[in-house]
């Protein structure tokens, strides 16, 4: 957009910052895709694969994505030269996403591996962790999306 | 918030579908690189169909949003060239002083609103060209 003529110095920190958000909502709707398939998937085979699918997205597209989007933010915050001091709303929204989404992500990520081993285990059953991890990663794809709106629509 | 910044917020949430649609195809294909058991191909079958869904919702909203975006742009900072003006104009008749105004005209021969009036009339050109001629199809 016209409006948002920045100092060149800025384009590279905001492109790292929004090219790792989109990574990380990518690896999410990718995890989500996948843990929704092995719910609904009878076969045992099917449900290994999508369960070791959903797990190797969070922790391979997600996870760097998120380093990607939070190194990008705090470049580009110190080059703003915003100090936290009255600091606009949707930077607080933002970084609670960012943060709080964090730990979240790391739970995900953790129950994700550990119910891949118990699916392997059990040939194909059932497993608690495995589907403990499909609400939380929707949880954090909305979240994630909230976020998007914030630094978007830039609310007062 | 005002309709711009909804469309704005569209406009990106699309950019992040169609980001989110790659990245699956990306995986996918890293996914089944090595694989060449018919049974492990067709599962995916699915989710690549979703991955269709996406790119068709994220493309349209990224181009259609964005075009809406920068003709909304374009034209706001063209009526804010000569909206001005006009209020000046409007001023001075008010006034009774409805003699030739130099400021008058040269605000109206402002380079701001004059560049970007020819930017959105140049911009509507490029469409009408790409939309008749077709380069490369």
């Amino acid at each position: 957009m016209l409006a948002a003529i920045r100092p060149t110095g800025w384009d590279f920190p905001l492109f790292l910052h929004v090219l790792g958000a989109m990574i990380l909502v990518g690896g999410l709707v990718v995890a989500v895709a996948m843990q929704l398939l092995a719910w609904r998937r009878r076969g045992p085979a099917d449900v290994v694969a999508f369960s070791r699918g959903a797990f190797w997205a969070l922790l391979t597209v997600a996870l760097p994505g998120w380093v990607l989007m939070r190194v990008g933010a705090e470049w580009i915050y110190s080059k703003e030269g915003w100090s936290g001091e009255n600091d606009p709303d949707w930077f607080g929204i933002g970084y609670l996403a960012a943060d709080a989404g964090f730990l979240v992500l790391l739970v995900t990520v953790l129950f994700a591996g550990l119910g891949v081993r118990q699916v392997r285990r059990s040939g194909g059953g059932a497993s608690i962790l495995a589907r403990v991890a499909t609400p939380l990663a929707t949880i954090l794809l909305i979240l994630y999306l909230v976020a998007v709106w914030a630094m978007t629509a830039k609310p007062d | 918030m005002s309709l711009n910044d909804w469309l704005l917020f569209l406009h990106v949430l699309s950019a992040f579908i169609l980001v989110a649609a790659e990245v699956l195809f990306t995986f996918l294909i890293a996914w089944l690189w090595k694989r060449d058991v018919p049974s492990d191909i067709a599962r995916v079958s699915g989710i690549s169909r979703f991955g269709n869904v996406l790119v068709g919702v994220g493309a349209m909203g990224v181009l259609i949003l964005g075009i809406v975006l920068a003709f909304a742009e374009l034209g706001r900072r063209t009526g804010k060239a000569y909206d001005a003006a006009g209020a000046r104009a409007r001023t001075l008749v008010n006034e009774g002083r409805d003699e030739p105004n130099p400021e008058l005209g040269a605000m109206f021969r402002s380079p701001a609103g004059l560049v970007f009036h020819l930017a959105s009339v140049a911009v509507l050109l490029l469409h009408l060209l790409d939309m008749l001629f077709k380069p490369g199809a």
